[in-house]
């Protein structure tokens, strides 16, 4: 067991929220066509509310501390929040950004606060595909430009993608290009429903066939026979282990204060403006249910073949109407792993009517028979 | 034996999980946990105190320990924090206009 499982189990047990991720805006400079989020400013957390909460964290225990929007270089006291939780409750800070405000300056202040890292969000080597999904011309020159700056100040970047099917014939540029930077690359083909429940963003997802091939890529999973091998059924200890950290060592808090068990996972748990974050976690009724969920307690995928090596994620499955039930979209990826579908897809196909039906309609005293579309 | 004055490095991120200090080194992430006596001495570290009078009073104190095996494995210890740059250590008290010098260097 690694250093940080060992932490991690530590935490779980102690019940410490061992990394939050805490938006601080939702505002943003580009318009990703993904992007799940409304970029209005509802009321954001001021400075001296957000010290607070970095105050409450640290004491609750709080580690990792990673620091997303919208766009944070929007805020304009960004270095001042990252002064503060840096030098004054030394969490390890993580940043997530599109970068294209990092300058030379912005980038050598980073290093002076010594934040861990900085994952910003690229989604394709050329111009025209990146531009084409942030909305913002010149977007991909400026990410890429305040990549070279950070690396020049010996900083840890990583550039995150999410797989589309725009994007999605870019991925092997795209991790060349990041090769030749020196930063690292991380890809993700979910596409998150919006925060209002639209799903139609979906999508834009790369669809089954595609994620198959992807999945197949030899440079991306390393041993594809055994990435792709079909699963063992899930015996007595898997279906004992939790689904993930979300609600047990992480949660996420909006930039109004929202408490919610991870980012991809808005169930409201209580607000840090009226109540202490450490109460939240430790007596919120939301939190607790979450908590208390583990594999054998979830409706469908207990039978399911894929139970103890499923992706599952507990939030997706919530935005389907049931945090107990399936996430249909780590259902495609094991199908599209291993050619085995889901117990949640052979209980839809069985349950799906045909879209056509034929009837015979019986004959009327003056007609003659016929058949309808029902 | 001259005095070691022991400081944290503030690059390093740092949390008590149940009494014992997780850290991260600033300059390549590394994690550490220190144990229990070593969480004194971290949390002890100001740049101030000579690390003799920290284990007089904070190791040597709480522990049934002798005083020159205690001081002789917290200097090693010291030396070993150092040599991953979570702590700065001096044989003059570290100031925050020295411990900037000293990372500039």
């Amino acid at each position: 067991m690694s250093l940080l499982q060992e932490l991690n189990e530590k935490a779980l047990t102690l019940n410490i929220p061992l990394s939050v991720q805490l938006d601080l805006t939702y505002r943003c400079n580009e318009r990703c066509v993904h992007c799940y989020l409304d970029h209005d400013d509802h009321g954001e957390m001021t400075t001296a509310e957000i010290k607070h909460l970095l105050d409450e964290l640290a004491d609750a225990g709080v580690f990792v501390l990673s620091l997303s929007g919208g766009e944070i270089f929007l805020r304009k006291d960004l270095f001042e929040i990252l002064e503060y939780a840096r030098v004054e409750r030394q969490f390890c800070v993580k940043l997530k950004t599109n970068a294209i405000m990092v300058r030379e300056r912005e980038a050598a202040r980073l290093r002076e606060i010594g934040v861990e890292s900085i994952q910003i969000s690229i989604y394709s080597h050329r111009p025209e595909v990146h531009d084409g999904i942030t909305l913002v011309p010149g977007s991909l020159r400026r990410s890429i430009d305040a990549a070279r700056f950070l690396k020049s100040q010996g900083l840890r970047v990583i550039f995150a993608n999410v797989l589309m099917v725009q994007n999605v014939q870019d991925y092997q540029g795209m991790r060349a290009l990041a090769e030749e930077l020196g930063v690292e690359c991380t890809l993700d083909p979910t596409v998150t429903p919006m925060m209002d429940g639209d799903r139609s963003v979906l999508n834009l997802g790369i669809g089954h066939e595609t994620l198959r091939e992807v999945f197949r890529d030899q440079a991306l999973v390393g041993d594809v026979d055994e990435f792709c091998a079909v699963p063992s059924p899930g015996d007595e200890n898997s279906l004992s282990a939790l689904p993930c950290s979300a609600g047990h060592t992480a949660c996420y808090v909006s930039p109004y204060g929202d408490v919610f068990p991870c980012v991809q996972f808005p169930l409201p748990t209580g607000n840090v403006r009226k109540q202490k974050f450490l109460d939240i976690w430790r007596y919120s009724e939301k939190m607790n249910e979450v908590r208390s969920i583990r594999l054998k307690d979830l409706t469908t995928c207990t039978s399911c073949t894929h139970v103890g090596s499923c992706t599952r994620c507990p939030g997706l499955a919530y935005m389907e109407g049931n945090m107990r039930g399936p996430s249909s979209q780590d259902c495609e990826k094991s199908f599209a792993r291993t050619g085995v579908p889901s117990a949640n897809m052979l209980a839809k196909k069985r349950a799906a009517p045909n879209l056509v039906q034929i009837r015979a309609v019986p004959t009327s005293p003056i007609g003659s028979g016929a058949t309808a579309l029902a | 034996m001259s005095k070691l004055y022991m400081a944290r490095n503030p690059r390093a991120a740092a949390r008590s999980l149940d009494g014992e200090m997780m850290i991260m080194s600033g300059r390549d992430s590394t994690l550490f946990t220190l144990n229990k006596t070593a969480t004194i001495l971290w949390q002890s570290a100001d740049g101030a105190t000579p690390l003799e009078e920290i284990v007089e009073k904070k190791i040597c104190a709480e522990f049934e320990v002798e005083p020159i095996r205690a001081l002789a494995d917290a200097e090693a210890l010291a030396r070993e924090l150092a040599d991953h740059e979570i702590l700065h250590i001096s044989e003059a008290p570290i100031t925050q206009q020295n411990r900037t010098a000293g990372e500039k260097r």
